[in-house]
């Protein structure tokens, strides 16, 4: 009987393992392989050494694409987090209607990357959208045009991921503060210390491994940020929106350069690891911590 | 819609100490009143611009109700829409991603259910390596392994039909489906298992009378990730789904991409909410438990 279970259950688990070995260590070493290769549509095993890896970075669609998702990066997650800790703070002071406000703060998260776009695509509209209801009220030669200047667009498309991604901070902060010993409050006001002082000096060290998830969380959604600026820009104006992702897919699906598409593919694999590193080398040692 | 709450709090007491209406909590209340203003314009903009008429939106007035609300907008967006040169509406990409969501949702959620089971309580060589593996799958961006997929299934000859989205929401799912069901029976006593094993139960004995009724919570967690998950999923449905079955997100995209002469923004709007609907009914109907969802798929692991 216990053999058999045994046996049962690793038959059970056995495709799992078949499958997630194939998806997740055959073909990420296979794209990585095409990277040193030449291949345009197909599979191409003409290696090439390094050659697709110094193309891309002489490659100014890329680089650019690169420095896109750095400032696009620093702009969610600061944004991110000081709106979704401001927000998580204001609501522990044992507010009204907590649940109302949590529900509004947190409901762009269950929203498709496509629908937030298209919103602020519209909100943004320099002829209709808000544009137009400044010059409405008063202010006749009010021009305002993010999503169509290059310098702005991508700050455009930043705001929209940080109305989306603050709630998420929002819960994640909330559930901290919520952690935390009561007895630190009535120590602090007993000592006369003033409550912003106590979250700047206390609370915030002490929600430090709820913010580090949240950076790491954020830091993957910006490498793997793909959906939300097709809809809001689909890269443009001219390249000024491109991003990595948006890269890949490209030269794999309309310029049908594999060999390319995989160098920079390899590129945000490591950047990913890279975000994560820190991540799993924290957790290691806390889980050796607890023993 | 915001504006009546400021005011409300003076009346009586909340929380734990009592509460007097001071400057600073008048200060809080405005500042929590404008977050909202922030967070519910772009759907409330959504909503009224969905039940003008294009006369009524060129007059540029944005945040104004609708003067004459009409659901015209939807009803051309539900079923006249156009994508390219087929105009058959956004119902098209609906039931498509009904289509796809229905299986999807069933066979992720059951893999990762019996995954995790399997890695809760019958760990075998190299089961850490696997869980391993997993985490590093929920991590890994999908750009690295997508043109592999798509190879095989062309190989196969699988490639843009419905089977082969299920496959691979499926499998993408199942890292962070794993994840989630073997952090939940991490936590139950180990005793119940012991106990169970005593009498004798078999491996599927003890998942189906054992694990299975006390697992609800967890259920509805798994379901709440993968219904909003792959409803918006835009980037799989895009590549794997094929033009026969594209996701509503993908169709929305083109269709707000696609426009003769003026771009109907009313239509647009309308095409933009149907989309938002599922997911948007999911959290506001499961509440506290989306937040668990979200926070376990995000924290743990």
């Amino acid at each position: 009987m216990r053999l058999s279970s045994r046996i049962t259950s690793r038959l059970v688990v056995s495709p799992f393992v078949v499958v997630a070995i194939f998806t997740f260590v055959l073909c990420v070493l296979w794209s990585a392989q095409l990277s040193f290769t030449s291949s345009k549509i197909f599979p191409a095993y003409d290696y090439v050494g390094f050659k697709q890896y110094t193309r891309l970075f002489a490659n100014e669609r890329w680089i650019l694409s690169f420095q896109n998702m750095l400032i696009f990066g620093i702009c969610l997650i600061s944004g991110a987090l000081v709106i979704g800790f401001l927000l998580a703070v204001m609501i522990d002071q044992s507010v009204k209607w907590e649940s109302f406000w949590r529900t509004v703060f947190l409901y762009p998260n269950a929203l498709s990357f496509v629908v937030t776009g298209l919103a602020w695509q519209w909100l943004l509209n320099p002829s209709l959208g808000l544009p137009e209801l400044v010059r409405h009220l008063g202010w006749t030669d009010f021009k305002l045009n993010l999503l169509g200047e290059q310098k702005t667009a991508l700050y455009a498309v930043s705001i929209a991921a940080v109305w989306q991604a603050s709630g998420l901070v929002m819960a994640l902060c909330l559930a901290g503060l919520r952690g935390i010993d009561g007895e630190i409050w009535k120590a602090t006001r007993i000592d006369g210390v003033p409550r912003w002082k106590t979250y700047l000096h206390i609370v915030i060290p002490m929600l430090g491994p709820i913010f580090f998830t949240a950076i790491v969380l954020l830091s993957l959604s910006v490498v793997k940020g793909f959906d939300l600026v097709v809809a809001m820009t689909n890269g443009g104006p001219g390249t000024a929106t491109e991003v990595p992702a948006k890269f890949v897919i490209d030269h794999i699906q309309i310029r049908a350069n594999v060999g390319l598409a995989m160098a920079g593919a390899t590129v945000m694999l490591i950047s990913v690891v890279a975000a994560l590193a820190p991540w799993v080398y924290v957790q290691k040692r806390r889980k050796e911590a607890r023993g | 819609m915001a504006a009546t709450d400021i005011n409300a709090p003076a009346v009586g007491p909340s929380g734990i100490r009592p509460k007097h209406l001071t400057v600073g909590r008048v200060g809080l209340y405005l500042a929590l009143t404008l977050a909202a203003i922030f967070f519910l314009a772009p759907l409330y903009v959504m909503i009224v611009t969905s039940l003008k008429s294009m006369d009524e939106i060129r007059q540029g007035n944005v945040i104004a109700l609708p003067e004459a609300a009409s659901l015209a907008a939807w009803t051309r967006a539900w079923a006249e829409a156009c994508t390219g040169l087929r105009c058959e509406g956004i119902q098209v990409g609906f039931w498509n991603s009904v289509r796809i969501l229905i299986p999807s949702l069933i066979v992720s959620i059951m893999a990762g259910s019996i995954v995790g089971y399997v890695l809760s309580y019958w760990k075998f060589r190299g089961s850490e390596l696997f869980y391993g593996l997993l985490l590093f799958g929920a991590f890994v961006p999908y750009q690295i392994i997508i043109y592999p997929l798509i190879r095989v299934f062309s190989t196969i000859g699988l490639y843009g039909s419905l089977p082969a989205i299920v496959v691979i929401h499926t499998v993408l799912g199942l890292p962070i489906m794993v994840l989630i069901f073997r952090n939940f029976y991490s936590t139950l006593p180990s005793e119940l298992f012991k106990a169970a094993r005593i009498d004798g139960a078999g491996f599927f004995a003890l998942y189906w009378y054992v694990l299975l009724p006390i697992s609800k919570p967890i259920f509805v967690v798994a379901l709440i990730l993968q219904v909003t998950g792959i409803w918006n999923d835009f980037l799989l449905g895009l590549i794997f789904g094929g033009s026969e079955n594209m996701p509503m997100t993908v169709q929305l995209n083109n269709i707000v991409a696609t426009f003769q002469g003026e771009v109907e923004f009313n239509t647009n709007m309308a095409a933009t909410m149907l989309t938002a609907i599922v997911p948007l009914a999911v959290y506001f109907v499961s509440g506290r438990w989306f937040v668990r969802g979200i926070t376990q798929g995000a924290v743990k692991g």
